[in-house]
């Protein structure tokens, strides 16, 4: 470890602290998304159209979102109808 | 039947090759009939870090395409009785492993030998996934560093739902995690991820840390595996790996920063 060393760590000090800061927020992140059933993207897409049949909705208008617990899965579907003067 | 050991990562440069060659060598020495397969086609490595690209005359696709025989493409280790090698083709696509064709090798392979050990290539593209389909075990080879342990992690779901096990409905592959290239100085100084940070992101059993040191340099440019060079701490690393993987329960070494002169006592602490 060199002289000049000793000054660059203390500039930079806790870059690692940042580091897994971000690497936790990512990975949970992403196993969230890989525990997901390959069925969800469809399921939403049907949703969405038998929802069209009767409502005038956009086609953003279902959001499916899925949580894995140790001992629960939830399933949660939220559809944004449109404004009650949008309706006819 | 043989126990088949895939080494992946994820990332290219993190050390996989070096670590396949290491556990082959190590698992050889301590008397088990070791073979250590390369999944790299198209970009054959393990040879050059075994020492043994000279001797290559077939390799692992024509052993699948029917054009030599095991027999022919195995290149024993002159260091160490038990040790051979499969090398990968230079010229193939990667397309040309296919998944019949390693199940058939690996099953006749495991006739002979106690363990296979497969070098994956990096990437999560059909040479990778056909390095870890047929695995019981997997050393996860990372580096304390961003992308390392994220792609770390990618390896793991693949692992998890993309190998035979898997899909055989059986006891999922056994991981463990190899963390390579550790600085202990640039952990003390809040530079690095440590051993703990990168444990607790990737929940992984921890099969050894394997120092920062210019003997795996020296090691690949002779082409001698660096597990044999037993005056480095990456060496010795490497053997403590072998053994923990064996079941010995060995304490992680090399993990505190070095003491030198009075710069170090004043600044490191």
């Amino acid at each position: 470890m060199g002289l000049l060393d000793v000054f660059r760590a203390s500039r930079k000090k806790g870059s690692a602290a940042i580091a897994k800061e971000r690497l936790q927020i990512l990975v949970a992140h992403d196993r969230a998304f890989r525990n997901r059933p390959s069925y969800l993207p469809k399921l939403q897409q049907e949703i969405l159209e038998v929802i069209r049949k009767y409502v005038e909705v956009d086609l953003d208008a279902v959001s499916v979102n899925y949580e894995q617990d140790d001992d629960q899965e939830l399933l949660e579907l939220n559809i944004v109808l449109p404004d009650a003067a949008a309706r006819s | 039947m043989a126990r088949i050991i895939v080494i992946t990562s994820g990332k290219g440069g993190v050390g996989k090759t070096t670590t396949a060659a290491a556990m082959a060598m190590g698992l050889a020495q301590r008397g088990h009939r070791t073979v250590v397969i390369d999944f790299d086609v198209g970009l054959r490595n393990l040879d050059l870090i075994m020492g043994c690209e000279r001797r290559v005359v077939y390799d692992f696709v024509n052993v699948i395409n029917g054009e030599a025989n095991l027999n022919q493409a195995l290149i024993r280790d002159k260091r160490c009785d038990g040790l051979y090698v499969l090398p990968a083709s230079q010229t193939r696509d990667k397309e040309a492993l296919t998944k019949e064709g390693v199940g058939r090798v690996l099953t006749e392979l495991g006739k002979g030998y106690d363990y296979i050990v497969c070098d994956s290539p990096a990437g999560i593209e059909h040479g990778a996934t056909m390095a870890m389909y047929y695995a019981d075990d997997a050393v996860v080879v990372t580096n304390p560093e961003v992308s390392s342990v994220r792609d770390s992690d990618r390896m793991l779901g693949i692992l998890a739902s993309k190998s035979r096990r898997a899909e055989d409905g059986e006891e999922p592959i056994k991981e463990y995690l190899l963390l390579t290239r550790y600085a202990p100085t640039r952990v003390e100084r809040g530079e690095m991820l440590s051993v703990d940070d990168v444990q607790e992101i990737l929940s992984l059993s921890l099969l050894g840390v394997i120092p920062e040191s210019q003997a795996v340099l020296n090691a690949s440019n002779a082409g001698i595996p660096v597990v044999l060079d037993n005056d480095s701490t990456a060496g010795k690393a490497y053997g403590d790996m072998v053994a923990r993987y064996l079941g010995d329960d060995l304490p992680m070494r090399f993990l505190d920063a070095e003491r030198k002169g009075i710069l170090g006592r004043l600044f490191g602490g």
